[in-house]
């Protein structure tokens, strides 16, 4: 333990701490911007400076340690100028175009000018301007916008460990882009949105379909149905006031149906689908000297990264589409038919946490004959935005349930929003699968939290089934090379781009607390404890769908809907 | 052909980044593409990182050089003696800003500080053959001198022409 000053306050302090933890511990924020929790300091930006006694010039807050008799100012009419100046520079380097900007009220450089009061232009001269990078089916790039702080770098490079993007040349003409300024399409990108969630402007967002959903909802011809991704109901809340870790699912439902859309079903119905069609083929694949270990498909940013990094792996990842495609699919077939609706008709829009799904939609292998499974995707924050053009406020407005048949879901389907759901809910069916009996307990505990890598063994029938369930992507790289050598002990892997699983997905609600989006996680486990049902064999809809339409699971019939395959990207990338 | 650099190199090790990419630089007069890809490989670091690290550099280039290099002096004697006139002529000569390489690859225009010759300012460098207090008029003369030396066709042929 140290003791220090700051302001005038005696602080006791762990050593090792910096003084921006110190201060935070009394109950003093000091602003941050290039600052990440958990990552090493980088001291870049300057903007968390104080003063320290003795000291000649400021000293950043984020990377200096505290030690025994420290006196700190962290509000000085110094500091304050320091500061000021800083955000003024920012300010005047960057395109004020707030009214009209994505993130018009949720942007750190805006609430910074407002707290040190920045009225003027002190600073006039040459701005820099760059394209904006629309190449990418998820994501833009403004670099105009970007106030080089460096957190997009990190995340990608220390917590993804991709490396797409990095700082490129220097001084005026410094900016972050990928190697050649090159599209995010041709990089090495995944286009998880990590960057876009630490983002402080609007320098990196999702591409907006709000406009192709509205007029689609305007569309008499067309039949509009949205399908709602788990995580979303878990964090939507957090937009309109509420606790983190509020379940909305009813509000939400009410909200898309008000917004014109003739049926909103539940992705959890298709998460079952999955499951079936998973654990069969797992199960198949144990039985019958398939490709083992098998890695899970559900995570379009992982199949993109296994077909852009490891090629030679691909026929370790299950065929089956990931859930919002295998209901987009089940949608255009089973649901038209049995609905005689013309499945040209059907505008499927899927609301999910995630901006890989945008670019999954797209692929042209995810379709029904010639129609796409799933005609757009939203983010939690565009429908937010819709909610809001709309006028619908979740504050007063009633709950209600999701449509039928495809609406019907199990708790084994709600967790597939977390790192380690889908392995959970896979192994609770298998089980039963394979023993013809029910498992006792039904939460592992070992694979679910926030490590990076959770592994289990699981007796089935005297048999040891080994698996892991890696929890962001920057964990993959050994697990993959193991398995590229055939040296992997496992049989079952699941892979989840985003740290926490879809929880903490590239599209949901952006708020700098990453230790307080794992609250979402609770809603989740919550959901699953509550439900009727535990286990994807017990969805009668999904009962239902397989007497009437696919026979049995992994049938030739599921093969043709349900299943998809995978392609060698490394080549195109290389040249 | 830039393989065998990489042999007296300890693979995954961050530290040799920028002198791979001297070497590297060193073979092919500038850094291309696929060698960029090569040593983000064998160094471990992703391309983006190798790719910001060769901007940030002045010493480094992502486009060839031409056959000659021009190196324009503008430091401050050379300034005094009016070398933005200089550098304007020969920009406007070949057709080309400072940092670029003509067309044809005969003639690369950069800018330095100081080339330490500034009792002869303004004064430009040509490979390595000093040209001193020049004016703008000199300037085709020189740049004549060195287009006609390589045994390249294409300038021969305009020489006939004219």
């Amino acid at each position: 333990m140290v003791q220090l000053t700051i302001n005038g306050i005696k602080v006791n302090a762990e050593e090792g701490m910096t003084i921006l933890d110190a201060a935070k511990s009394v109950g003093i924020t000091i602003p941050t911007l290039c600052h990440m929790k958990n990552l090493f300091p980088s001291g870049a930006c300057r903007i968390c400076s104080v003063e320290v006694e003795g000291f000649k010039g400021l000293t950043p807050a984020c990377a200096y340690p505290v030690s025994d008799g420290l006196v700190v100012e962290t509000d000085s009419p110094r500091v304050r100028r320091a500061r000021k100046t800083i955000v003024e520079l920012l300010v005047e380097n960057h395109p004020q175009d707030c009214l009209i900007c994505v993130r018009n009220k949720n942007c750190e450089l805006q609430d910074l000018s407002e707290r040190y009061g920045v009225r003027e232009h002190r600073y006039v001269g040459e701005t820099k301007s760059h394209a904006i990078d629309i190449s990418s089916a998820s994501m833009e790039r403004d670099p105009a916008k970007c106030i080089l702080c460096g957190r997009c770098v990190r995340a990608c490079h220390e917590v993804q460990k991709i490396g797409a993007i990095d700082f490129t040349k220097r001084g005026f003409a410094s900016i972050v882009t990928t190697p050649y300024n090159k599209g995010l399409n041709v990089s090495d990108c995944i286009l998880c949105g990590q960057c876009i969630l630490v983002c402080p402007t609007a320098a990196l967002r999702e591409k907006s379909s709000v406009k192709e959903v509205a007029s689609a909802l305007y569309d008499r011809k067309k039949y509009c149905i949205a399908q709602v991704a788990p995580a979303v109901r878990a964090s939507i809340g957090e937009e309109y006031n509420m606790p983190l870790g509020t379940d909305v699912t009813g509000l939400l439902v009410t909200g898309l149906r008000r917004l014109g859309f003739k049926k909103v079903f539940d992705t959890n119905f298709a998460a079952d689908l999955t499951i079936m069609e998973e654990a069969s083929e797992l199960i198949n694949r144990i039985q019958n000297g398939g490709s083992l270990p098998m890695f899970t498909s559900c995570c379009p940013g992982w199949v993109k990264y296994a077909e852009m990094n490891n090629p030679e792996i691909l026929d370790h990842i299950s065929t089956c589409k990931s859930p919002h495609e295998m209901e987009g699919a089940v949608l255009k077939t089973y649901y038209a038919r049995k609905m005689g609706i013309d499945p040209k008709d059907i505008f499927v829009v899927s609301i999910m946490p995630c901006t890989v799904k945008k670019y999954e939609s797209a692929r042209p292998e995810l379709k029904e004959e010639v129609l796409p499974d799933v005609d757009a995707v939203l983010t939690t924050r565009e429908l937010v935005r819709f909610f809001k053009i709309a006028g619908i406020d979740f504050n007063d407005l009633p709950e209600s349930e999701f449509d039928n048949p495809l609406g019907e879901s199990t708790g084994a389907a709600a967790i597939f929003g977390t790192s380690g759901g889908v392995m959970e809910a896979a192994l609770r069916t298998a089980y039963w699968k394979l023993t013809g009996k029910e498992l006792d307990k039904l939460e592992f505990e070992e694979i679910r939290g926030m490590e990076g890598v959770k592994e289990a063994t699981v007796n089935i029938n005297g048999m040891d089934i080994n698996i892991a369930v890696v929890n962001g992507i920057g964990n993959v790289k050994q697990i993959v090379e193991e398995v590229a050598a055939g040296k992997s002990k496992h049989h079952f892997i699941e892979v989840m781009a985003c740290p926490g699983g879809c929880i903490n997905g590239g599209g949901q609600p952006i708020h700098q607390k990453p230790e307080k989006v794992m609250k979402r996680v609770k809603v989740l486990y919550q959901i699953d404890e509550n439900a009727k049902h535990r286990r994807s064999h017990e969805n009668e809809s999904v009962k239902t769908l397989y007497r009437e339409f696919f026979g049995e699971p992994n049938s030739h019939k599921a093969h043709e809907i349900l299943h998809t395959e995978y392609f060698d990207k490394k080549k195109i990338l290389r040249n | 052909m830039h393989k065998q650099i990489f042999e007296s190199y300890q693979p995954l090790d961050r530290s040799s980044l920028i002198p791979l990419l001297q070497d590297i630089q060193n073979i092919y007069g500038y850094l291309p593409e696929n060698a960029l890809r090569d040593i983000s490989d064998f160094v471990g670091v992703p391309l983006s990182r190798v790719y910001g690290v060769a901007t940030f550099y002045n010493q480094f280039r992502l486009t060839p050089l031409g056959k000659n290099i021009i190196r324009v002096c503008r430091g401050t004697a050379c300034h005094v003696k009016n070398s933005a006139n200089i550098l304007y002529a020969l920009e406007s000569e070949l057709g080309i800003k400072a940092g670029e390489t003509t067309r044809d690859k005969q003639f690369t225009i950069e800018v330095v500080n100081c080339i330490g010759a500034c009792s002869i300012a303004p004064v430009i460098l040509v490979n390595d053959d000093y040209h001193g207090r020049i004016t703008v008029k000199d300037i085709p003369k020189i740049l004549k001198k060195y287009q006609t030396a390589p045994a390249s066709k294409k300038p021969e042929k305009a020489e006939v022409a004219e």
